[in-house]
């Protein structure tokens, strides 16, 4: 398989790169072969805390309010208020309530992340997705996750979607670009492949399986894809892309599995909060009572935990 | 677009280190019971010896138990014993009731899954992972197939004249997969109505003894199997013993040719699965990713103790480069060590023996100038190991890509097209087993056909099933195990009932012309059943 030997920019001329084709059955089967890890003790304990650093605790709710959110910061802040714990990595929230969640993490290290682009179908005309990235930015979004537009690359038209990516990833200035490819909605692998790589020539500092809104949302084989993915461009490049499984995490033993395909696929470089998060509602409370059932040996009722 | 891509990092690796390190995860033994002595099995009784010899877990060097060993007259009492069981009830005993035996001995194997794998894992130090998971599954799954055609024998084969049991089989299996090739060899003897003399491998024999305590507590007859330990020369006697109708061995070609020589001229009928060279053939159009891990599964698995290994990577040059990288980097995360974390890759190898062969064989690759790659790995102080390797620069006549190894060393070789990928996986004196890895549909049937192996997998490797015949061609061996080929070698089917002039031209009995099914198949057993 022949592929670019550089990243190539400029719109004008982007060409649709070949990608290794994948293998269904294969996928599949390595990916329940490294779910087999047995995580036990210190390291299960220790690949919980990094969970906790890695986490994006979003909510993405019609209903979401200033309250809210609030309430999901000071959760972010202090995930158990009884006992030491880290941060998470970041809060994600819908645009009208970033400035909210700006005010409630100032002072910290967590990051506000936000959505835009016509979040989650991504349905709108390209200088209205950039205008919201835009907004986004400037009321002080750190991170903004933007939808790929599915429309043009169901459609074949990948051109398009590089340009597409390429403006977004101009708009967003210095927050980082997370690329979210909605992978149950490309159902093949290899698509996923192939809009991995155009999203990452495009500029994503981090690619991303799903919105929460589609199902199915992440998967085991379809995050492993996407490693397999971001491990061949940096081979090709030397840059180091972020990956975001989300949506449908919600217990610490398959968040765990998901640590372990990091560690295998793409190694030590990529077991930081800088370039692996798990979006995720709540996967927090799970973490914290795993963490302390291997400090007592036991566990405890979940009315001990805050509701974020 | 943020700060962490505006210095593109030059170094353009992955680092598969300690950064966040998995904890060990042993699987107890706490619940393998092991007798601290076991004699041979014959007549439903394990008999008390004098000889003795000891079983080691090749991951610590420690004894776990002590196994009779047999010499020639326990061999022929073990004989004796088969032929009295089939002569007095066991060939005349229905398949129903046969089947019966066989599902309750599956049923069991399963019960007692966990215990059959750590002791599995403990003697001959294969991974729990793939005890767990691959044999012992597998074993079990092996008998309720075979439960399931004791009946069907008269549906199943070629031929209006019921299909007739041998008599006493001779059954003699390897060290690497000690419970599933029991399990191979066995079941199908059992189902067709055969009584067996097994002869374990003698650095691997606890497992068998486990399966003798099953069919105990399974209430097979006394007699219909027996299991004698030893080494070559028990094995030899079980060959030669004047009472034994058949002979079915899985082994080393270099025995396997031995005891042809033995049985020429003789009426003993012959199986043989031998060794292998497998060729696993990478083309350019390839999912290169799964290949890889097919490369892994093909000749890391079970510490390369496979026959059907496959040791011979073939890949296409414009992909080399990229198949070789991703190779280092995936083996890079092989975790090699105890054989009961649950965590472990690759195991203990089985013996000192073999790990001398092992070495001396990489010894020669180097010395005969292939570039050897080997990951950093911390190797436990005890026991037999060695660390997942690979050569580059190979050719045809290096030794290292003719020679069974039988060990975790892949021989990497390079072709320009599909032609020369034939020719050069035809190579060998080998021709048990094959993959073919290709998003190409019409390439994987068009090459497969071109190979000449009894076993060929389509993007992916080392996958057994019990329905799926297994087996080889040229020094691999010949005969059939799985499936309703393995029935075969264990029946004598009645000659004078096909029906020569209205055979097929390839002279396969087995599509024997429709007209003639429905009434001479009949399942009735005939007064006259010959």
């Amino acid at each position: 398989m022949q592929r670019p030997s550089t990243a190539t920019s400029s719109t004008a001329t982007y060409r649709p790169p070949q990608v290794p084709s994948v293998d269904e059955v294969a996928a599949k089967e390595r990916a329940s072969r490294l779910a087999t890890r047995s995580i036990k003790t210190e390291a299960k304990v220790e690949g919980l805390k990094r969970l906790i650093a890695m986490l994006d605790l979003t909510t993405l709710e019609g209903a979401d309010t200033p309250g809210k959110v609030r309430s999901l910061c000071q959760k972010a802040r202090q995930p158990d208020p009884n006992r030491d714990s880290p941060s998470v990595g970041a809060v994600c929230v819908y645009p009208p309530l970033v400035s909210v969640a700006r005010e409630e993490v100032a002072g910290t290290d967590i990051k506000v992340a936000s959505v835009a682009s016509y979040f989650p179908s991504g349905q709108a005309a390209l200088d209205e997705r950039v205008e919201e990235v835009e907004r986004v930015r400037d009321a002080g979004a750190d991170e903004i996750d933007v939808v790929m537009n599915r429309n043009a690359f169901l459609s074949g038209e990948y051109g398009r979607v590089h340009r597409e990516i390429s403006a977004l990833a101009e708009a967003s200035g210095d927050a980082h670009l997370k690329v979210i490819l909605e992978t149950g909605e490309l159902e093949t692998y290899d698509a996923v492949r192939l809009a991995s790589r155009i999203a990452m020539d495009a500029g994503a500092d981090f690619i991303k399986t799903s919105t929460g809104k589609v199902k199915p949302a992440a998967t085991m084989p379809v995050t492993l894809v996407m490693l397999e993915a971001i491990r061949d461009y940096h081979l090709d490049t030397g840059q180091k892309v972020g990956m975001k499984p989300a949506g449908g995490i919600r217990k610490a033993k398959p968040a765990l599995r998901y640590l372990v395909m990091v560690k295998e696929t793409l190694g030590d470089a990529w077991l930081t909060p800088e370039r692996f998060r798990i979006g995720a509602s709540s996967l927090l409370n799970d973490l914290l009572l795993q963490i302390e059932k291997e400090r007592t040996g036991r566990y405890y009722s979940k009315r001990y935990l805050s509701l974020g | 677009m943020a700060e962490l891509k505006a210095a593109p990092d030059t170094a353009r690796e992955l680092l598969f280190g300690d950064e966040w390190e998995y904890a060990p995860a042993p699987q107890s033994a706490d619940h393998v019971r092991l007798a601290d002595r076991y004699g041979p099995f014959i007549d439903g009784e394990f008999r008390e010896v004098d000889d003795c010899f000891p079983s080691i877990n090749p991951a610590t060097e420690e004894t776990l138990a002590e196994v009779g060993l047999a010499n020639e007259a326990i061999v022929d009492d073990a004989v004796s014993a088969a032929r009295s069981a089939y002569e007095s009830h066991w060939r005349d005993l229905s398949g129903t009731e046969r089947a019966k035996y066989i599902y309750r001995i599956g049923r069991m194997i399963k019960e007692k899954s966990r215990e059959l794998a750590v002791l599995e894992s403990m003697d001959g130090g294969k991974p729990i992972r793939e005890s767990r998971d691959m044999d012992i599954p597998l074993v079990a799954a092996h008998f309720f197939h075979y439960a399931g055609w004791a009946d069907k024998l008269d549906y199943a084969l070629p031929g209006p004249g019921r299909p007739q049991s041998l008599g006493v089989c001779g059954q003699i299996i390897p060290w690497n997969f000690p419970l599933l090739m029991a399990a191979w060899k066995l079941a199908p003897a059992l189902a067709t109505g055969s009584c067996v003399v097994l002869k374990p491998a003698e650095t691997t024999p606890l497992t068998a003894m486990k399966l003798a305590e099953i069919m105990q507590e399974a209430g097979l007859p006394p007699g219909v199997v027996n299991i004698v330990q030893g080494a070559g020369s028990v094995g030899e006697a079980l060959v030669e013993h004047p009472d034994v109708d058949k002979v079915a061995f899985t082994g080393s070609t270099e025995v396997g040719k031995h005891i042809q020589k033995q049985l020429a001229g003789s009426k003993k009928r012959l199986t043989l699965e031998l060794g292998g060279k497998g060729a696993n053939i990478i083309f350019e159009d390839a999912p290169i990713d799964q290949a890889v891990k097919g490369i892994v599964d093909g000749i890391y698995f079970n510490q390369g103790h496979v026959c059907c290994a496959g040791s011979r990577l073939l890949v296409q040059e414009s992909v080399a480069d990229e198949v070789i990288e991703k190779l280092r980097h995936r083996i890079a995360t092989l975790r090699v060590g105890d054989p009961l974390d649950k965590n472990t890759d690759i195991g203990a190898i089985n013996s000192k023996q073999q790990l001398d062969k092992i070495r001396r064989l990489v010894d020669i690759g180097e010395q005969e100038g292939a570039d050897k790659f080997q990951p950093e790995c911390k190797l436990p102080e005890n026991g037999f190991w060695f660390p997942p390797t690979f050569f580059t620069n190979v050719t045809q006549s290096h030794r290292i890509a003719q020679e069974e190894i039988f060990g975790p060393v892949l021989s990497v070789t390079t072709f320009r097209t599909p032609e020369e990928a034939v020719e050069r996986a035809n190579n060998t004196e080998y021709g048990l087993a094959s993959g073919i890895w290709s998003d190409k549909g019409s390439k994987l049937f068009s090459i497969s056909q071109a190979l000449k192996n009894g076993v060929i997998w389509g993007n992916t490797y080392n996958k057994f099933d019990p329905a799926s015949p297994f087996g080889g061609y040229k020094e691999s061996g010949f005969g059939r195990e799985g499936g309703v080929h393995g029935l075969l070698p264990y029946l004598e089917v009645p000659a004078e009932s096909w029906h020569p002039q209205k055979a097929p031209t390839n002279g396969s009995p087995s599509t024997r012309p429709a007209s003639s099914t429905s009434v001479e198949a009949s399942p009735e057993p005939r007064a006259d059943d010959t």
